[in-house]
């Protein structure tokens, strides 16, 4: 059970605060949360912490925290509760407070501070959690919220998937989903939109010999609808679809994940069949399914890399040559690549030649960062790096002598964006509604698919 | 007609139920409801007229009225809101006169099953269920099976609720146990991958605390535990913990590999812990482990190089085989510590082992050179003990910096622990070196230890009560002092030393210590210390009350009863009456008071022959939620008192 609630900027000024049952000190919890947070030596884990000395009525209350957007979203407990729910219970304030502020941040939330305490004061009572539902909530809540400027889908002609550049005519809007759910309640025209996601986290660990060590698919199909609530929609998904090692479906490869489980609004009853989920969205933003993938990619990785080093200890010169290959399909591209090598302490200078103008390398906190902005599919693109890495040459060391390369050099970590495309290979095949608007607009919809790296690891 | 349309169906009733001629045609009214409930028998969906049934429960007539509810407990989960307005009639109807009417509206209520609970509300109930407990077996297998559901719920919060319900109410079953830690691992490991990081942390801390119980169980998924660049320190710290506990033959050289990766971290923090991480793994696998830190050496970082040789003290300390390769790896080392423990730990090895380092007197020789401005006083007691004994046996080489160094310590050191020190050693050397040696020769090397220290696997029992609240995040050594300090708080002045578990019985080695003195607290039970009773007030208490609370637990062999009575002391149990050892029957009497006064009174029963432990507690007032934790706290005194034995 609660006892307080607070959001803190990432500064720590106090955006919203509010005590659930009386039994606490007082405001300056706040105050104290953010001096204990950023007093933490490094290897203290701050999810939770516990106060303790100073005043008595402090003494023994727990913080449990999540950053969210740049801001802190902390409750404050005595007693020993279940962690799980809290954390579950601040993420879903997040995105509640998202749905019904257009987004969250700093800004959104102190232009709506009236919105967030009247929906605390909905969320939870005496700290204990009444409903979260965005359906339920709407029912109590009368502030409007206050959007920095208009929206309008017009003028947003040329912005892409999740701020990215495409030559696309249909192309989400990237801000069009970060608004509030509730505003312009009379507007019924722009409502009725929804947004469908598929997004993928990809780690990956590739060993020096370039064989695959670990990759590891996180995805998630996220939905966030302005449709009146009840009305019904219909995923299908691709029907090669399967779960688990030894379902087969159809001829082809098939696409296949370890586990996968579905918000419990999801009907399934078309699931076994044909791969369709129903449901009910309420408005604002649902994850209908998680699904998670290891060790069995349908398609090549994203990324090669081919690194190759020379290391002269003598006079401490390090050459690093590095060539990245992109294997998606020639059609695609990846985007925001960026490679990060650690390099052995005391570099001082970076000559570089890079294969293309547009990319771009530095030497940033004893790593080399190589930043690519758009890597097309079939792609290869190189980089030669020279550094002098000077230190006391002192005698040759035990051991080490057949090295090649410095220790302290490596391992490599790609991070990128893949629009249009997911590494498990599953797609929604189509987004149906049974609503029928009452204007005349028909309903848009808008199916996205995304991977992005989560750690994509190369040894060298 | 009606398998038809049933949607014209409804509309005609419908039509019917709101026309105020029928409304006032008391028997028309009832004909028209008796039809709607004729057709909700037969399955078809009246659910469409339930606004205007509910409006005919408005009634003085009671038969009609119990058709109404009737329907509106059928169709109340369909139409939650509009259920809603059921609920002012039957308020009404709970104070109308006519008792039936009144037990009507009441039995309907409670059977109005609205809109199903939301995962708040099921972690919640499933919270609220842990006090609950089985008359018997069958009926714990029932909860179990009709709970079974929520393990597969997509909220964490839900399957970690069901699964510490599962773990607890399960306390007799280990296989049931297991089985569920089986059934979690999925939603676990999925967490542990959570775009959160809040939720991966204390998901990984929850993961170690299962592989206390069942080292193997994440064996084959080690790889969900390698860190990523991007992740925040403190979870790549609980990873690198996780690998270092789930470590096996088949993964070993994957896990080495990549924990080798993460010694060159940028972090020297992380790099340490990386390199502490493959000490502990050198326990098991010492060949592969020492190659690798002999590796890292040659970095000649100081960062890594201090770690490197105080993980090679510990480790020559436990498993004394890899002593010869941790020699050779020494020299050159001295370049490149600076800080108080490294030095400390590269000295203790030279002074301990110097016999097999050629350069070892030279290298303490730099030492004893530069003590004038050494900062660090551990550094010159360790220093002082070193040369000592390497004097011992290599004297021609030591001889006279060993004078030198206690000449320096005696005349013009300014410590007076250092001074000290040095002078005991001079009057050491007088006595005669036979003496010196006597003193100083202590084993190089105590394997046992690691044995003991290593932590054996825990009984899921212990920790199941922890499962999902914060004990396993705080981590369960600090989870203590915070709740001593709470308990400090909170105790009642009269007895200021509520919370004496600390108090410190020799039988009973550190890590088991640690656990008797927590378990309690998650019950929130109190022992009062030295409340004895006289044995004839316990003999009449004893006789007077009932048996609250038996079982058995496995015994074997003989033991001696002194040892259970101290264990039993140090958690304030005091023992009233015992047999003497090795008698059979044998038999102990127990008490023992928490802070609200509620004693506990046991018998401890070994029958000849049997290889169990018979427990009966009585208790002066039911309270079950106490008489659990008190439970709890003898079987594991018990428990350690077996392991001890065995």
């Amino acid at each position: 059970m609660i006892s307080q609630f607070f959001i803190l900027s990432s500064k720590g000024d106090p955006l919203i605060y509010k005590d659930f049952r009386g039994d606490s000190g007082g405001r300056d919890v706040a105050e104290l949360f953010y001096r204990k947070l950023t007093g933490l030596p490094g290897d203290e884990s701050p999810v939770v912490m516990v106060t303790s000395g100073g005043r008595r009525h402090h003494h023994g209350r727990h913080f449990i925290h999540i950053r969210h957007s740049g801001l802190y979203l902390v409750v404050t407990t005595s007693e020993n509760v279940s962690p799980f729910s809290l954390l579950e219970l601040l993420s879903r304030l997040a995105t509640l407070l998202g749905d019904y502020c257009g987004s969250l941040g700093e800004g959104t939330i102190s232009r709506n501070v009236a919105l967030v305490y009247e929906l605390l004061d909905e969320v939870l009572d005496y700290g204990y959690v009444q409903t979260t539902s965005t359906e339920m909530l709407r029912n109590f809540i009368q502030t409007e919220a206050v959007v920095s400027k208009p929206f309008s889908l017009f003028d947003l002609s040329s912005v892409g998937l999740f701020g990215a550049e495409t030559q696309q005519s249909k192309v989400a809007p990237s801000s069009a989903a970060s608004r509030p759910v509730l505003s312009s309640r009379s507007d019924q025209s722009q409502k009725n939109e929804v947004f469908l996601d598929v997004v993928e986290r990809l780690s990956v660990l590739i060993a020096s010999n370039g064989s695959l060590l670990k990759v590891d698919v996180q995805g998630e199909i996220r939905l966030k609808s302005f449709l009146p609530s009840g009305s019904e929609m219909r995923i299908g998904l691709t029907e090669e679809f399967c779960v688990g090692k030894s379902e087969l479906r159809g001829y082809g490869p098939g696409i296949r994940v370890d586990e996968v489980s579905f918000h419990s609004s999801v009907n399934l009853d078309e699931f076994e069949s044909h791969r369709i989920l129903r449901l009910q969205p309420p408005q604002g933003e649902l994850t209908v399914m998680r699904y998670q993938l290891s060790d069995d990619l349908p398609s090549p990785l994203p990324f090669r890399l081919f690194p190759s080093v020379q290391w002269d200890r003598g006079s401490g010169r390090l050459q690093v040559y590095l060539k990245l290959r992109c294997d998606l399909l020639s059609k695609s591209q990846a985007l925001n690549v960026r490679l990060h090598l650690p390099l052995p302490r005391g570099v001082v200078s970076l000559s570089q030649e890079l294969s293309s103008p547009e990319q771009k390398a530095e030497l940033a906190e004893g790593a080399l960062r190589w930043d690519l902005p758009r890597v097309q599919g079939g792609s290869q693109l190189s980089g030669l790096f020279q550094m002098d890495v000077p230190g006391p040459p002192g005698p040759p060391s035990h051991g080490l002598s057949t090295s090649a390369s410095p220790l302290g050099l490596g391992p490599a970590s790609l991070s990128f964006e893949l629009p249009r495309h997911t590494c498990s290979g599953l797609q929604v095949r189509f987004l149906r509604l049974a609503f029928r608007p009452c204007g005349n607009a028909n309903p848009h919809k808008w199916v996205r698919h995304l991977s992005h790296s989560d750690a994509y690891v190369i040894r060298i | 007609m009606p398998y038809l349309g049933s949607e014209d169906v409804v509309k005609e009733l419908k039509k019917a139920l709101c026309n105020p001629h029928i409304q006032a045609d008391r028997l028309r009214y009832r004909n028209v409801i008796q039809r709607v409930i004729r057709y909700m028998t037969q399955g078809l969906d009246m659910s469409g007229v339930f606004m205007e049934m509910v409006k005919a429960s408005a009634t003085v007539d009671i038969v009609q009225k119990k058709l109404v509810y009737l329907y509106m407990c059928t169709y109340a989960p369909l139409k939650p809101d509009l259920a809603l307005l059921a609920i002012n009639t039957l308020c009404k109807d709970c104070s109308d006169p006519n008792p039936m009417v009144r037990g009507l509206a009441l039995r309907s209520m409670c059977s109005l099953r609205m809109s199903k609970l939301d995962q708040w509300g099921q972690a919640e109930v499933l919270n609220f269920l842990l006090r609950y407990q089985p008359r018997s077996e069958e009926e714990l297998f029932d909860i179990l099976n009709l709970l079974d559901s929520f393990l597969k719920s997509s909220s964490p919060g839900v399957v970690m609720g069901a699964t510490k319900l599962f773990l607890i109410l399960a306390k007799m079953f280990p296989h049931v146990q297991t089985d569920v830690l089986v059934r979690v691992k999925g939603p676990l490991l999925a967490a542990c991958s959570s775009e959160s990081r809040e939720l991966c942390f204390v998901a990984l801390c929850h993961v170690r605390q299962i592989l206390h119980s069942l080292p193997g169980h994440f064996s084959s998924h080690y790889k969900k535990f390698f860190c990523s660049y991007s992740e925040p320190h403190y979870i790549k710290l609980q990873k690198v913990e996780v690998l270092c506990e789930l470590v096996n033959d088949e993964n070993v050289q994957q896990v080495l590999e990549e924990l080798r990766g993460y010694c060159t971290d940028v972090s020297a923090d992380f790099a340490q812990a990386a390199i502490f991480a493959i000490g502990g793994i050198a326990r098991t696998y010492t060949d592969q482990c020492v190659q690798i830190l002999t590796e890292l050496l040659g970095l000649r970082q100081e960062h890594i190089t201090t770690v490197v040789v105080q993980t090679f003290r510990d480790l020559v300390w436990l498993c004394p085989q890899c002593t010869e390769a941790v020699c050779q790896a020494l020299p050159g080392c001295e370049e490149n510590i600076q800080d108080s423990e490294g030095k400390q730990a590269l000295i203790w090895l030279l002074g301990v082992h110097g016999e097999r380092i050629p350069n070892a007197p030279y290298v303490l020789e730099d030492f004893v050179e530069n003590v004038k401005s050494e900062t660090f006083p551990a550094v010159k007691m360790e220093l002082l003990t070193a040369l000592l004994r390497l004097f011992l046996s290599r004297p021609a080489e030591c001889q006279d910096m060993l004078g030198r160094l206690l000449y320096y310590c005696i005349e013009e050191e300014k410590d007076m622990a250092v001074r000290d020190r040095g002078l005991f050693y001079y009057r050491l050397l007088l006595v005669g070196i036979d003496e010196v040696k006597r003193i100083l020769c202590s084993p190089k090397s105590d394997p046992t230890l690691g044995l003991l220290e290593d932590p054996a696997e825990r009984p899921v029992n212990s920790w199941a009560s922890d499962f999902n609240t914060l004990v396993p995040v705080y981590g369960k050594a600090h989870w203590a002092t915070i709740s001593k300090c709470q308990g400090a708080e909170r105790c009642d002045p009269e007895l200021p030393k509520t919370s004496s578990f600390a108090a410190s019985g020799p039988l009973i080695p550190e890590e088991n210590k640690e656990r008797v003195q927590e378990l309690p607290d998650s019950g929130a039970l109190m022992l009062v210390p030295n409340r004895q009773l006289t044995a004839d007030y316990f003999e009449k208490t004893w006789l007077s009350l009932k048996v609250a609370h038996q079982q058995v637990l496995p015994w074997r062999g003989e033991f001696h009863p002194d040892t259970l009575q101290m264990a039993l002391q140090v958690v304030n149990i005091q023992t009233i009456a015992m047999s003497r050892a090795g008698s059979r029957p044998w038999k102990a009497y127990l008490s023992a008071q928490d802070d609200t006064g509620c004693l506990f009174l046991t018998e401890l029963l070994l029958e000849p022959g049997n290889s169990e432990m018979q427990i009966s507690v009585k208790q002066n007032e039911a309270r079950t939620e106490t008489l659990n934790s008190f439970i709890s706290v003898l079987e594991t005194v018990i428990g350690t008192i077996e392991e001890i034995k065995s």
